[in-house]
Formats: C-alpha cells, structure tokens, sequence
C-alpha cells in the first residue's frame, strides 16, 4: 500500500479515538478537574499574598499541567492493548508509526489543548498580566504536545507491566525537565520584562525533535509490548 | 576462532570469571594509590582547606555515572539492533554500578557543599542534572524489574536507554539555561581551578580505580544474570561449584 492510504488511515484513528473520548466525557473532565484542582490547592498551601503567587505562578501551572498529562497516559494504549486492537494494527498495512502519531494526536486534542483553554482562568487567579497569560497560553499549545509525544513512548514501554502507572512517572517524568524549563521559563521572562521568544523557541525545537522521533520510538515500544 | 566466539553467554562466562580477579586487584591498587595521594601527598587548599579532599571520591564518580550511562545505551542499542542476548545483559549489569555513582555523586557533593558553600544543595545546572540522571537510570532498572519475559525486558528498557541517551543534553543544556535564567549562580562549580600536579594525579588514579571497580562488578553482575537465565541449559547444569 503506497502513501496516498496513509492519510484516510490517519484520521480513522484519531477519529476513533476522538470519538471514543466523546462517548466517555468522564474521563477527559477528570483530567481537566485534576489540573484545575492541583492548581487550586497551591495558594492554600503557600498562602495567599498576590505578589509571591504570580512569582510561583508558570511553575505550578506547568506542573499541574504536566502531572494531569501524566495522569491520562495509561489510558492511551491499555485498553486497545487488552481487547486485540494493538495486534490488528500491528498487522495493518499501513506503518505502525502512523497509529502511534493518531493516537497521540487524538490523546492531546483531547487532554493537552484542554488545559491550554483552561489555563487563562487559573492565571487570573493567581493574578497573572494579560501579556503573561497569553505567553502562557502559547507555550502550553507548544509544550503540551511534546508531554503527549514522550509520555505515549512511555506508556507503551510500560503496557502489562506491573504497577504500570507508578512506573510510568517514573520513567517520563525525567524527560519532561526541558519541556517544564522552558515552557515555564518563556512565562517567566516575560513577567520579568524579557523577550520569551529565546524559550519559546527551544520550546518548538523540542516539540520538532520529539514529533519527528517519538511516534517512531513508540511505534518500536509498541512491537516490543506485542511480542 | 572468531571474536565472535564469546558474543554467547555461555562462552562468555568463563571469560568473565577469569577477568573479574585481575579488575578487581586493579581498582583495590589504583584506589589505595588514590587515596593515598590523596589525603598525605596532596596540599590543603588554600581557600577550601581539608575539605576540598572529597573531590577524590565526588569526580571520579561524577564522570563514572554520566560515562556508563552512555556504555549502558551503548550496549543496550547493540542489543536491540544486533538481538544479542548477551549485549542486552551487559546493559542490565551495567545500570546499578551507574545508578550507585550517581547517587554516590551527588551525596559526597552534598558533604562538600555543606563546609564550602554553606548548604547541602543547590539548584546548580550540574546538581540538577546528575539527579536527572539518577532517575533514568532508576527508570531503567525499574521497567526492566517490572517485565516478567527477559527478552522483552531487555528490550523494553533497552529502548528507554536509548531515548535516555537522547534527552541527557537536552536536559543538561534546558537545566544550565534554566539556572542562568532564573539567577545569577550564586556558587559557580565551572570556573577551572588551577589544580596542582598532585591533586590531578590522585583524581586520575581514583578515576581509573572505580572504572575497573566498574569492570569488576558489573562483570560479576553479568555473570549472576547469565546464571539466572541460563540455569535450564546443559552448560550451566555441568558448571561446578554453582548451587542449585
């Protein structure tokens, strides 16, 4: 089967999986209330004065953006892996890569862009400036996908494994450092008075690196589950 | 006979056994050299005092983690891409000796930091870095720990040493632009010290100590996994003085 079929089959799967999600809105809804509610708890914990908030705000967005990714993750794969799917696309004509770029594509646009519409509500709070916000917004569109991109490795890396969840943030937390550094850095130079063009920029060469490599490391973590 | 010849678990055993002894005199010499050297031959520092001598155990073993991380991934892709099974169990024995320098690096730098910079840790490019560091390798041993089938372990984990190995300078690189973001360093670890021959010759002598430390173990290590994979094989039930 030649190029021309890759496209149809791409968007059956993310239609699928699109569709999937729409069927069980609980699951997309927990991740958000996850992110709203980890963010909510911060100014509790470290009290409530408005200068020391915005200080701390792109890090503890960010991180809660980052742990409510992480927590969708074992659901990308696990259930396509428990009723036979995964064999049956493995077996497909088309790459296996091209499944793992759908699903990916399908699991962002239904956890990652999300949060980014989210977040601008939870930067108020904190009392982040509307040019803040918008850097925010940016460089959760450009980080989140890469969470997406890295996590799908790990959690295809970790289908039928024991204790797979806890072991999943064990393995893709580490490689979300730079993705977390610049993603919060680009709101921090801005809240500084700083150009974020310098962090939002590695921040897209790392969204270019891992689409260009993950789908294909994934694909290959995919095999190794099925064997 | 080709070198080939001992790409086979079983024909690589014995080998293994007969380098372990002479690895392991080779770090016991070179390490009491080191240390010797190292707290009689080499002066105090003049600004750091006696304390500066903890970086005859603190670099040698920074350089050992991030350098076998790389063996590791090393052997770890070989194995992926040549299906050897014995290049995939290097890998795994490899791991927990990186795995305990960095950890051992980071410790003996948070008992240097506390007399010289006045506290335990700092959020310095190169502190942040090891311990990302020493995630990975725990993720490693982790995943591999977690597969039930050796084969897919191997496997499994040998493609996360490999995605690893991808991402420890973009982490290095992120964390040093990070630190340089956020503050001006307020301890620079990267300024050169104009090192005198003697503290060079001890910290070259400790480095060469735990490479063949290095050797010695993960080579005992690899022999253990051998062992426990093979035990249902002939070659394995014949070998005496092993215990089953």
């Amino acid at each position: 089967m030649n190029g021309a079929a890759w496209t149809p089959a791409l968007a059956a799967v993310v239609r699928r999986d699109l569709l999937l999600a729409a069927r069980r809105k609980s699951d997309a809804l927990v991740t958000l209330g996850f992110f709203v509610i980890v963010a909510s708890l911060f100014p509790l914990g470290i009290g409530p004065e408005p200068e020391l908030l915005k200080r701390v705000a792109p890090g503890v967005l960010w991180v809660a953006a980052l742990l409510a990714t992480l927590l969708a993750l074992p659901r990308l794969f696990a259930a396509d892996h428990e009723d036979g799917t995964l064999e049956q696309a493995a077996l497909a004509p088309v790459p296996l890569t091209l499944l793992a770029i759908g699903k990916v594509l399908a699991h962002w646009l239904v956890t990652g862009l999300p949060l980014a519409v989210v977040a601008p509500l939870l930067a108020l709070q904190y009392g982040l400036p509307a040019d803040a916000i918008g850097v925010l917004v940016v460089s959760l569109l450009l980080g989140t996908p890469v969470l997406s991109l890295i996590g799908a490795i790990g959690a295809a890396l970790t289908l039928g494994t024991r204790g797979g969840a806890v072991l999943l943030a064990l393995l893709v937390l580490p490689l979300y450092v730079p993705a977390l550094v610049f993603g919060a850095g680009a709101v921090d130079a801005r809240l500084a008075g700083l150009s974020p063009a310098a962090n939002l920029s590695l921040l897209g060469a790392c969204l270019a690196l891992a689409a260009a490599a993950a789908p294909w490391a994934c694909a290959a973590a995919i095999r190794i589950a099925l064997e | 006979m080709s070198l080939y010849h001992y790409a086979s678990p079983q024909h690589f055993y014995p080998l293994a056994g007969r380098m372990v002894p002479w690895f392991a005199w080779l770090a016991a010499v070179s390490a009491a050299l080191g240390l010797w050297i190292g707290f009689f031959v080499a002066p105090t520092d003049a600004q750091q005092g006696e304390a500066y001598r903890i970086i005859f155990v603190h670099v040698p073993a920074s350089w050992l983690s991030m350098f076998l991380y790389l063996v590791m991934a090393g052997w770890a892709g070989l194995g992926l891409v040549l299906n050897t099974r014995l290049s995939s169990m290097m890998a795994q024995a490899l791991a927990p000796t990186g795995a305990l320098f960095a950890f051992l690096s980071l410790w003996s730098g948070a008992l240097w930091g506390r007399p010289t910079w006045g506290t335990y840790w700092v959020w310095d490019a190169r502190l942040t870095s090891e311990l990302v560091l020493f995630f990975l390798y725990l993720g490693y041993m982790a995943l591999n720990a977690a597969i039930e089938d050796p084969r897919r372990a191997d496997k499994a984990s040998g493609l996360l040493a490999l995605v690893g190995v991808v991402n420890v300078p973009i982490i290095y690189f992120s964390v040093q632009w990070w630190n340089t973001l956020h503050q001006g360093a307020s301890v620079s670890l990267t300024r050169a010290p104009s090192m005198a021959a003697a503290m060079l010759a001890g910290m070259l002598a400790m480095a060469f100590a735990f490479w063949m430390y290095s050797f010695a173990v993960s080579l005992a290590r690899v022999r253990a996994i051998i062992l426990e994979r093979e035990a249902h094989l002939d070659w394995a039930r014949d070998l005496r003085g092993v215990k089953r």
